[in-house]
């Protein structure tokens, strides 16, 4: 028996699939247990195939595999969609009775255990309960303690009264009594609990949270596939703290609404996927010119255009990298994990303020929408510094003030950095501008003022190479001939492909970068390396094009564009092949 | 604040590089004294402007101010009063800027009822590009860009504004000095999104609206004994076509601003210098 277990249920839109299945991921965690989901879903309310996918071990997990155990069908397209992933011993729960499972075909050599769901649910209280029964049965199946499935509901109902607590409960048991009652079945799942604790949250509300913890008490935005969970968050959270949310009527109003707050003071945000990114590279450039802090997430999704909205991409890294018209520095953070998408929005925010840039956070939507379970010590609050960069008030305000008394917002400095004095601060009165401008934030065309304004503000990154730490996360075998580099959320995948690897005998050394732009200077691991694989989900290579750039090497390219995530056990495939291909 | 505030302070070193006789001039004159009358100085005042002759606005006055991106000064400003209730906040722009490109920020802005003034200096014209067609040019007006005129009706500002439901809303004409700092500084009082299109011709490249045009045609509402909380009789002023209006012609007595009602009352900028107060039970939401 494996040590992980594969479980998932899935449905139409509109069945209640991700509710369900994030009940089951929540009582798995306070079981104890690792846990790591994802999501099959479409953009649309109703109908379609949708599907809520939960991988558990009482060790950590951070990736999806090829595997399914369990699984829990509404549909029968639920166990089409799933043929590949289901194996000989593989067991099925459904609901006979529903019509369209009537004549189901359990395919050769899995369980296929038919289970009232519906009736069981209108005997427990009521039909909308069956998804419930369906975790009851499952319990059973799969040896896992039922209280644990309890405790979860108590959780997700129990602000809605005891009754309904104690309705779900008694429609759990319904399901894991029918299962033990009429399947005379040795299941070979034991799901061991443990007296750990865990969190469990997914990477935008890990993103909304750094955004928090970091200070940021403004966000404006436009709700977006895969971001909007982002706004979510905050929403009615970040109240708490002082802070405000605004829906915006559009991205290139919720970046400018942002902006507006920057100027004001406040740490302000905005997050937005693709196709908000483009609106928003108009004011892009502006945010930079004026040396405003402003952090911007895009959680990106697959594109171009509306693309596919609810599938897996990296394909922005050129946009953020790149985009908007003139030349302009900017900060762009890659979290690799949805710990560390906390992290870096804590440190986006102190870069955003010491360097006076906008700093994009790269997420992606398999780190987005995923759910992992950490110890509650991954997010230590009290580790959080909060670095606001070269503030200043009515008392140093005067060294930063020309002859007759006027501030410079874009005093020329040595380190690129000028001071930054909120409006309110007496002494301070200044403008700032798209246009190129001053040390007084003023219109020039002067061409030396313009030269030595564009060097200042590129002069910023040189100043953060200086002082900050870009390193890659190390993993694998440092000395390996074998170099694998990958940013975003393929680092889960990729640790644990290593593992693979290992086994055959292939040892790799991986290097994750979440600094994408300032970024680690990897000359030196290239040029030891006898084979570079770059690993992202695009189809051109975007990160090995920077790559090949900044090391003068080529590289080999292990791409995926079909809009699903890297899987552990696929990427170890796709790296061996790349190796044996670069051998030959 | 300080009380001897003068509305030269708001006056910057920069000399404006309009047109001799623009309209923007008095525009301008107008709102530096209507901040200096209600009490505002240069250290509390955000100034956000637009693109255009208009924008530059921010450069010629002296406070904060930001001068953005083409259209997108109301979202600016916006985000400013929400960050720092404490600041009056001015967004000023043309016609282009808050009609065309940036219509759909305007609907929003008045939507959202922030309590802040928003100044449009419309003379009916592109100026800075040198006479094209604006949003509130007349169906036969004939530019470079449109030989034949636009052959679409101008934008009717004050119904966009009254449809999306505005609690103040105002005309003035930038020469008559006196009215028009008096309904700026109406606007700037109103609690509440204060909307104020200003006639501010441009001499050089529109020769149908002009200063003549607008002394003949103009009637003040105050002169009518025109209600402005009479939602009816602002509404009639508001579609008539046949006058140009000065004056405040709607206020609502029920305006609430956004900041109210959501309870914005604190200066944003100020933040712990670590993680704040409870944070960690966020991380225990996700048990």
């Amino acid at each position: 028996m494996p040590a992980d277990f594969n479980w998932a249920i899935g449905g139409e839109a509109g069945d209640g699939i991700d509710s369900t299945g994030k009940i089951f991921a929540q009582a798995l965690s306070r079981a104890g247990r690792h846990v790591f989901t994802s999501k099959d879903f479409a953009s649309r309310i109703r109908g379609g195939y949708t599907a809520y996918k939960v991988r558990t071990a009482v060790d950590p997990v951070q990736s999806v595999v090829d595997r399914l155990d369990v699984l829990i069908a509404l549909t029968p397209r639920t166990i089409e969609e799933n043929l590949e992933e289901l194996h000989d011993g593989s067991v099925i729960i459904y609901d006979g009775d529903r019509t369209t499972m009537e004549n189901v075909e359990i395919p050769e050599g899995m369980i296929g255990l038919d289970v009232p769901l519906k009736r069981l649910a209108e005997e427990a209280g009521g039909a909308i309960m069956r998804n419930v029964v369906a975790l009851g049965a499952a319990c059973e199946v799969s040896d896992f303690p039922i209280e644990n499935l309890d405790s979860a509901l108590e959780k997700r109902f129990g602000s809605k009264g005891q009754s309904l607590v104690d309705n779900n409960k008694e429609a759990a048991r319904a399901g894991q009594d029918y299962v033990a009652d009429e399947y005379d079945h040795e299941f070979d799942y034991e799901l061991e609990t443990t007296d750990n604790d865990y969190v469990l949250l997914n990477g935008d509300e890990a993103i909304g949270m750094g955004a928090i913890a970091a200070g940021c008490k403004f966000y404006a935005g436009y709700p977006i596939t895969p971001a909007t969970d982002v706004m979510e968050y905050l929403t009615g959270r970040i109240e708490q703290f002082g802070g405000h949310v605004v829906q915006a009527e559009d991205e290139l109003s919720a970046i400018n609404i942002a902006l507006g707050a920057a100027r004001a003071g406040a740490r302000s945000m905005t997050a937005t996927s693709g196709p908000g990114i483009d609106l928003m590279s108009e004011t892009f450039g502006l945010v930079a010119t004026s040396e405003t802090p402003l952090v911007i997430v895009d959680v990106m999704r697959s594109g171009p255009s509306t693309g596919m909205p609810t599938k897996q991409e990296q394909g922005d890294l050129n946009m953020m990298l790149y985009g908007g018209h003139g030349e302009i520095p900017r900060f762009v953070l890659g979290p690799t994990t949805i710990s560390e998408c906390f992290w870096k929005t804590v440190e986006a925010f102190n870069l955003a303020e010491k360097y006076q840039t906008p700093v994009y956070i790269a997420a992606d939507l398999a780190m987005a929408v995923t759910e992992q379970t950490f110890p509650p010590e991954a997010f230590d609050m009290d580790a959080v510094e909060v670095d606001r960069g070269k503030v200043v008030d009515e008392e140093s305000i005067d060294e930063w003030q020309n002859e007759k008394g006027q501030f410079k917002p874009h005093a020329l400095t040595d380190d690129g950095v000028s001071p930054r004095a909120f409006p309110g601060t007496d002494g301070g009165v200044h403008m700032s501008t798209g246009l190129e401008h001053d040390e007084l934030g003023r219109r020039t065309e002067d061409t030396e003022m313009r030269v030595e304004q564009v060097d200042k503000r590129n002069r910023k990154v040189e100043t953060a190479r200086e002082r900050e730490d870009f390193s890659p996360r190390e993993f694998g075998d440092s000395e390996s001939e074998n170099l694998v580099v990958s940013w975003g959320s393929n680092e889960g995948a990729m640790t644990e492909a290593i593992e693979f690897l290992e086994e055959e005998g292939i040892d790799v050394k991986f290097l994750s970068v979440p600094y994408l732009f300032p970024r680690p200077d990897l000359t030196e691991e290239v040029e030891a390396a006898e084979n570079v694989v770059v690993v992202e989900c695009n189809a051109t290579g975007q990160f090995a094009d920077v790559v090949e750039h900044d090391t003068l090497r080529r590289v080999d390219r292990v791409n995926k564009y079909d809009g699903v995530r890297f899987k552990a056990d696929e990427l170890a495939s796709d790296i061996k092949a790349a190796l044996q291909e670069a051998d030959q | 604040m300080s009380s001897d505030v003068r509305f030269t302070d708001f006056k910057s070193d920069k000399q404006p590089t309009w047109c001799p006789g623009c309209g923007d001039f008095g525009t301008m004159n107008g709102m530096m004294k209507a901040l200096a009358n209600t009490g505002n100085d240069p250290d509390n005042t955000f100034i956000v402007a637009g693109i255009g002759c208009s924008g530059k606005i921010g450069t010629y006055m002296r406070s904060y101010a930001l001068h953005g991106v083409h259209g997108r000064a109301l979202p600016v400003g916006t985000g400013v009063k929400l960050a720092n209730p404490d600041l009056e906040v001015m967004v000023a722009g043309g016609d282009g800027d808050g009609y065309s490109i940036g219509a759909g920020h305007f609907v929003h802005a008045v939507r959202r009822n922030v309590d802040m003034t928003y100044v449009v200096m419309d003379n009916r014209i592109y100026g800075l590009t040198k006479g094209q067609a604006s949003p509130t040019s007349r169906m036969d007006f004939e530019t470079s860009t449109t030989p034949e005129g636009p052959q679409q009706p101008p934008v009717n500002p004050m119904a966009l504004a009254l449809a999306s439901g505005a609690t103040f809303i105002a005309q003035s004409f930038s020469t008559d000095a006196q009215r028009h700092a008096e309904i700026v500084q109406e606007a700037i009082e109103h609690d509440g999104f204060g909307f104020v299109n200003v006639f501010s011709p441009c001499v050089t490249f529109n020769d149908v609206d002009t200063y003549d045009y607008f002394r003949d045609n103009l009637v003040d509402v105050a002169e009518e004994g025109h209600d402005p909380t009479d939602y009816d009789a602002a509404k009639e002023k508001i579609l008539d076509a046949s006058k140009e209006y000065q004056g405040v012609i709607w206020q609502s007595e029920k305006s609430i601003p956004y900041g109210e009602k959501h309870g914005l009352d604190t200066d944003m900028s100020e933040i712990d210098e670590g993680a704040p107060e409870g944070a960690m039970d966020l991380v225990r939401e996700f048990y």
